[in-house]
């Protein structure tokens, strides 16, 4: 007796016609196509990508902020050719800005235009199937991201900010891919998304979330990533300054500052220093364009004092 | 392999990582479509499936290292011939039976070098950025300097200090910075942290190869209740060594600030307050003057006062920095809060936590700038709660909760059980945390029973997650 491929199993429940073709063949296959649409990622997310194809589950990325996480769902998107439905969460988000809504005013209008017609005595159940079909509803991403005949990847942006209570409507979604609607019945995928959702971790995500999910943390890239995504992303570096970049960026990353420098900042500070013309970092360079990196005036005479060994420059 | 990964979960769940039975199936599954001889793919779909948290990575990196060491893995013709010369070796340094010939015959090339050579090796290795040559160092320098016992229950932490010593890194670490002689201050710094970054590489490296000679010795499961840490959050405050009071640090900045929002959101949502007909009517426009959807005005519900009284003599000092630190943190979710510190003598503190955005800062400063010993500096309490009536007493109020924070070991001094009542009459609560196991109460000078009856309730407190649990109730 052998177990049901993840996959064959997950499209047997959905009713699908055939098993949709894996999208990755292998980790190596991740890591190039990522590559090749300016996503530089490493073992362990080019293995959960491959995982979460394989095992059809979503992906939770969870990691300081500017690390790439949203980066990294739309970067698979382009390279699996499959369209982007991403779903912004925020405090007081609810069912129907993420699900679904029933379109009040046209439903509204579709009775009182009904009125006039005949005797003003309009089949009232006719009425009321009419009102609530497809026609009346409003489709919000989640929804959308079900329904979908073509290739779709699904992302649940800073899913963190949403209470604790609104996380339980995406559960049925997670695991089933299905949403569930009283007046309509059960909406079945019409194919496996892909789903990553992220999280800045400014509090605890619900265990019957994790548990749906695989997880990846994004942290910090190492030196040598980070001088291979600078040196990808920003045209006409050379890669002596881009080494230079990753290790002053890492240095500041150990020190104890409010706000450490996400990689977006760093490839900024890498573009303003070509644009400067600079081929390497002196100690007037770096005290100059330091703010580039820091956010907070603390931050940045604390750097200026660590790295650099003087308190404060003149600005 | 099933039989494996139920070992290795059993030994995650141990550690203290939770993991549920569905997760379980997970990782089964994710092993029937993976290419299992591929190891980093093994260990990234294991923590995919199974690790939730990114601060219990450390612990899962621990245990696969190891339950699924290196060696166990490759083909096991290579596992063979790995042991055998690496027996040959150590019989070849163990056994200088001949006047220093029988050296050179083990076989290996890397069995013959000299100390220097062993020295050179490395350095080129570390320079280079040449990861082959350098795990061959690392093993030679395990197999030289370690002095590996067989049969030992250890964890290996003494091996790995004995190697370290014998290889003088802050030599190693000197040579390493010495190629740039800039006196740029920048690019000097950034040479010191490059050659302390591959330090650390190779300290990784000699760690690992002694873990998996354990691992051959001992066995996985024995060997990981050896290497067993807790994690951060059950870490005991009062016990820390210096690297644990580290971790411990890093995990409470982003502990204090879940806990605020957390916080923030519960007293948003707790009950809606009354409704706001005017956002409702203007929302009513859009549905033809009918009002579908109700607003409601935020509601204001009252914050605590809070008071906390903190022993800052040495036994319980973390523990009070750590509160202190945790409460001011999330201050903006109480109407005020006043700290006191005291030893013998009894000192106000709120003031240097005023205006400062991080709380880590001031309590490091209170060691220094609070007045706190009156006569020999050893903790009594009755005198610093009679102190802390006499002056602030008149402060507390119907709305005031008062944190008194220490292991009540008195010195035989006396206790003044009767201030605690006086306060408890005054306030609407008074708790006392005790960072002592409960097992500890009431033994030798320690009088917490003499408190116990006038505290709404005596908790222990002894790790951070107690701790949290604690705050977050009291908001």
């Amino acid at each position: 007796m052998t177990a049901l491929d993840p996959r064959e199993e997950l499209a047997k429940r959905l009713g699908l016609d055939e098993i949709p073709p894996v999208r990755f063949d292998s980790t190596k296959d991740v890591l190039k196509r990522l590559a090749d649409h300016d996503y530089l990622s490493d073992d362990a997310i080019a293995s959960v990508c491959f995982l979460a194809d394989r095992l059809a589950k979503p992906v939770l990325v969870e990691g300081p902020a500017g690390t790439g996480k949203t980066a990294l769902a739309r970067a698979v998107a382009d390279a699996v050719g499959a369209r982007l439905i991403r779903l912004q969460c925020y405090e007081g988000l609810d069912d129907s800005k993420a699900l679904y809504e029933w379109n009040y005013r046209k439903q509204l209008l579709r009775i009182q235009a009904g009125r006039p017609e005949g005797d003003g005595t309009e089949d009232w159940e006719q009425l009321e199937e009419d009102i609530f079909g497809e026609e009346f509803l409003l489709t919000r991403p989640l929804l959308e991201a079900i329904t979908a005949t073509d290739p779709v990847v699904l992302l649940i942006d800073e899913v963190d900010r949403v209470e604790l209570e609104t996380e339980a409507l995406l559960l049925e979604i997670l695991s089933e891919y299905q949403v569930s609607i009283p007046e309509l019945g059960t909406v079945r995928a019409k194919q496996i998304p892909m789903v990553f959702l992220t999280s800045n971790n400014t509090r605890e995500l619900s265990e019957a979330l994790k548990r749906r999910c695989l997880y990846l943390y994004i942290g910090y890239p190492s030196v040598e990533r980070e001088r291979d995504i600078i040196l990808s992303r920003v045209p006409g570096i050379t890669t002596t300054l881009a080494e230079q970049i990753a290790q002053v960026v890492r240095s500041l990353r150990t020190l104890d500052l409010k706000k450490a420098p996400s990689v977006a900042e760093t490839l900024d500070w890498a573009r303003t220093l070509v644009v400067l013309g600079r081929s390497e970092i002196g100690d007037e360079d770096a005290a100059e364009t330091l703010h580039i990196l820091l956010k907070y005036q603390t931050d940045i005479e604390r750097a200026t004092k660590e790295l650099l060994g003087r308190s404060k420059t003149g600005a | 392999m099933l039989n494996l990964l139920g070992d290795f979960i059993g030994e995650l769940r141990a550690a203290g990582i939770p993991i549920s039975m569905s997760e379980h199936v997970d990782s089964a599954k994710a092993m029937e479509v993976i290419d299992l001889s591929d190891r980093s793919l093994v260990k990234n779909s294991l923590a995919a499936t199974l690790v939730k948290d990114g601060d219990h990575m450390p612990v899962f990196n621990t245990a696969f290292e190891v339950f699924f060491s290196t060696r166990s893995w490759d083909a096991a013709s290579e596992f063979m011939d790995d042991v055998d010369t690496d027996e040959m070796q150590r019989e070849g340094a163990a056994g200088a039976t001949g006047p220093g010939q029988s050296r050179g015959e083990g076989g290996g090339a890397s069995s013959s070098l000299s100390a220097q050579e062993l020295a050179e090796l490395l350095f080129r290795a570390l320079r280079d950025g040449d990861r082959e040559a350098l795990r061959l160092a690392a093993d030679e320098s395990v197999t030289r300097y370690a002095g590996m016992e067989p049969g030992r229950p250890v964890g290996g932490t003494y091996y790995l200090y004995r190697t370290l010593r014998n290889l003088d890194l802050e030599n190693l670490e000197q040579r390493l910075t010495q190629g740039s002689s800039d006196d740029d201050q920048l690019a000097q710094r950034l040479a010191r942290e490059e050659a302390r970054a591959r330090i650390e590489v190779l300290k990784a490296e000699i760690e690992r190869v002694i873990r998996e000679r354990l691992v051959e010795d001992r066995g996985s499961e024995a060997l990981a209740k050896s290497v067993r840490k807790p994690l951060p959050e059950d870490l005991d405050v009062m016990h820390a060594n210096r690297d644990e009071m580290a971790q411990l640090e890093r995990a409470l900045r982003p502990l204090s600030r879940k806990l605020a929002v957390r916080l923030a959101r519960r007293r948003r949502r707790r009950r809606r307050g009354p409704v706001d007909l005017r956002h409702t009517v203007r929302r009513s426009l859009s549905t033809g003057g009918v009002p579908i959807d109700l607003r409601f005005k935020p509601p204001h519900p009252a914050k605590p006062e809070i008071f906390v009284i903190a022993d800052i003599s040495g036994s319980v000092a973390s523990f009070a920095r750590f509160t202190l630190h945790l409460v001011h943190a999330i201050s903006s979710q109480f109407s005020k809060v006043r700290s006191f510190v005291f030893v013998d003598g009894l000192d106000e503190v709120t003031q240097l936590f005023e205006g400062v955005d991080d709380p880590a800062e001031t309590v490091a400063r209170i060691n220094v700038e609070a007045d706190v010993i009156a006569f020999d500096g050893h903790s009594d309490y009755g005198r610093a709660l009679l102190s802390f009536h006499d002056r602030f007493a008149k402060d507390v109020t119907r709305r005031s909760t008062i944190l008194i924070l220490g292991d009540a070991r008195n010195n035989y001094h006396q206790a003044h059980a009767e201030v605690i009542a006086d306060l408890k009459y005054r306030a609407k609560a008074v708790y006392w945390l005790n960072p002592e196991p409960t097992a500890y109460w009431n033994s030798g000078d320690s009088i917490v029973n003499q408190y116990a009856p006038y505290c709404e309730k005596v908790i222990e407190c002894r790790t951070l997650r107690q701790l949290e649990q604690f705050v977050g109730e009291l908001a």
